[in-house]
């Protein structure tokens, strides 16, 4: 290992050596383009994992793996009515791992949803949502209202009656908007009933515009995180005996959220 | 750093029973400046959050890749526009609206509602800042139980009346909110939960309220509704 990190094309690659000292650790998330979002060192109470349940996180792998799978997805998937359906059908008969393929799209989309709640509930009961935070708690319901629109336009896409029945419950309520209800509902669909051209749509929408939204949203939501102060830690409550220093603190315990 | 004794900090010193010892909040107001001038412990991104974060990330992945492995996604027949089924529920995230549905028109349950449920959540860290400590019920408590059971009565009175039906699953938590809220202003010096719940802040008691309904809203749909939205006992009927 140590040796590989030493020759020529490992370090023209990533500009550091073996990560043993705390330089080339720091180096590892500084130089690199993916992980300096992070800061090169962290708070020791920031990184339990009952602080954050690392729950932003965990959305971030979701989206993740949904990109993967959904671009799998794609190869077999054409967005036209009634060739979408039999698509499905064939993914799940005779395409090998489709069925995989298939349940792991969906089932990740639905923990997103989940994830992205809970985060906002544990967020807010942690207190985090305060000055300096309130911005980027905006952001987050930006996210949250663009990830449930993700996983309900991709709803629509494998044409069947669950498919088509939970968008026409959706598009309805749109269209009871006073005024421009019906515009929206129109444009949304491209004609007044749910057919081929809303199927188009619902796929443009599903696979190019909100995800390159969301990731537009998320990168900024995880660099304000960090330019907010990190994480939000609650003061600590510190009890010193009779002329003691700070740092000789008997006890030391956090102050209630 | 900052240092500043607070309310809650004379309160942990009188618990020790200790006049001499001194108690200190401190409070990292920007943590990334002071972070190294202080003594809060501070550890290597590379390795200890990375292999963390490597290890949720890749516990996430296998419990997805189980699931998938073992539960098949539905499909149903083809869409057919001239076939509704009945039930036809939206997928478990929309299942609250939809069930307001039961109660009001479409205006006031798919526009209205979750409009200003979207709005409310975004300015909630705007109003109120840090009321918590001192606590809601530090000063004229007695006007302000009033105002809280007059906001409670004006909020049940909508929800009871503008629809066919009470919408008991906003109501009731409502109420219960309401109810722990108002322990804190009782004159009572209590244990250690009625500190904690006098020191809630007004936010978080909106807050709670909106998760509770939603989650009761939610489960009603998803468990308790059958055919023509009918109320269903999930355990005899099944779940639709
Ligand atoms: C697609 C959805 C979302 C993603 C990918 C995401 C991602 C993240 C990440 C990675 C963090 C760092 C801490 C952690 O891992 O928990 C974070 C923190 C935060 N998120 Fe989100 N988030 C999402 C949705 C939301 C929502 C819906 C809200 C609230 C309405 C929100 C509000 C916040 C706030 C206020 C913080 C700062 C927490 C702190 O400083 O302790 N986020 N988010």
């Amino acid at each position: 290992m140590r040796a590989l990190t030493n020759t020529r094309v490992f370090r023209s690659v990533f500009r550091h050596g073996f990560p043993s000292s705390n330089r080339n650790r720091s180096l590892v998330v500084f130089s690199s383009f993916f992980l300096h979002f992070h800061p090169v060192k962290v708070r020791l109470r920031a990184i339990r994992f009952t602080r954050t349940f690392y729950l932003g996180g965990l959305c971030v792998a979701c989206f993740f793996i949904l990109t993967v799978s959904g671009i799998f997805l794609m190869f077999y998937y054409r967005p036209a009515v009634p060739h979408a359906y039999h698509d499905m059908k064939d993914l799940v008969f005779v395409v090998s791992s489709g069925t995989f393929l298939r349940n792991l799209h969906r089932f990740t989309a639905h923990m997103m949803v989940a994830l992205a709640l809970l985060h906002m509930a544990w967020t807010f009961l942690r207190g985090a949502y305060r000055p300096p935070r309130e911005f980027n708690w905006v952001i987050g319901v930006g996210l949250l209202v663009v990830t449930v629109l993700l996983s309900y336009t991709g709803y629509l896409l494998p044409w069947d009656q669950l498919a088509y029945w939970a968008v026409t419950v959706g598009t309805n309520l749109v269209a009871a908007t006073p005024l421009v209800g019906q515009k929206i509902k129109l444009l949304l669909l491209g004609g007044h009933a749910i057919n081929d051209n809303a199927l188009l749509r619902f796929y443009v929408l599903h696979c190019v515009v909100l995800p390159m939204v969301l990731v537009l949203g998320i990168g900024l939501h995880v660099w304000r995180v960090r330019k907010d102060g990190g994480i939000h830690l609650p003061p600590e409550v510190r009890t010193l005996a009779p002329g003691a220093t700070e740092a000789m603190a008997t006890t030391s315990k956090e102050a209630a959220q | 750093m900052r240092e500043r004794d607070e309310e809650l900090g004379s309160q942990e010193a009188a618990r020790a029973g200790a006049d001499s010892a001194r108690v200190v909040v401190v409070d990292f107001a920007a943590p990334e400046l002071a972070g190294d001038l202080s003594d809060e412990p501070m550890v290597m991104t590379f390795p200890h959050l990375l292999v963390r974060e490597l290890v949720a990330f890749l516990a996430l992945s296998l419990f997805l890749v189980l699931v998938s492995l073992f539960f098949d996604a539905p499909l149903d027949a083809i869409a057919d526009p001239t076939r509704t089924p009945n039930p036809a529920k939206a997928p478990w995230y929309f299942l609250g609206l939809q069930e307001l549905l039961h109660y009001y028109p479409p205006v006031v349950a798919g526009v209205l509602l979750p409009g200003l449920l979207i709005i409310a959540l975004a300015v909630i860290p705007y109003f109120q800042v840090n009321v918590e400590r001192p606590s809601l019920w530090e000063s004229a408590p007695l006007r302000r139980l009033g105002l809280l059971w007059l906001a409670i009565s004006a909020l049940s009175t909508v929800f009871c009346f503008a629809s066919a039906l009470p919408v008991w699953s906003i109501v009731v938590p409502l109420w219960m909110v309401g109810v722990a809220m108002s322990t804190g202003a009782l004159p009572w010096r209590g244990g250690r939960v009625a500190l904690w719940l006098r020191t809630r802040s007004l936010p978080f008691w909106i807050f709670l309220w909106f998760l509770v309904s939603a989650t009761t809203l939610t489960a009603t749909g998803f468990f308790f509704r059958g055919p023509g939205w009918a109320f269903t006992i999930p355990w005899r009927d099944g779940i639709y």
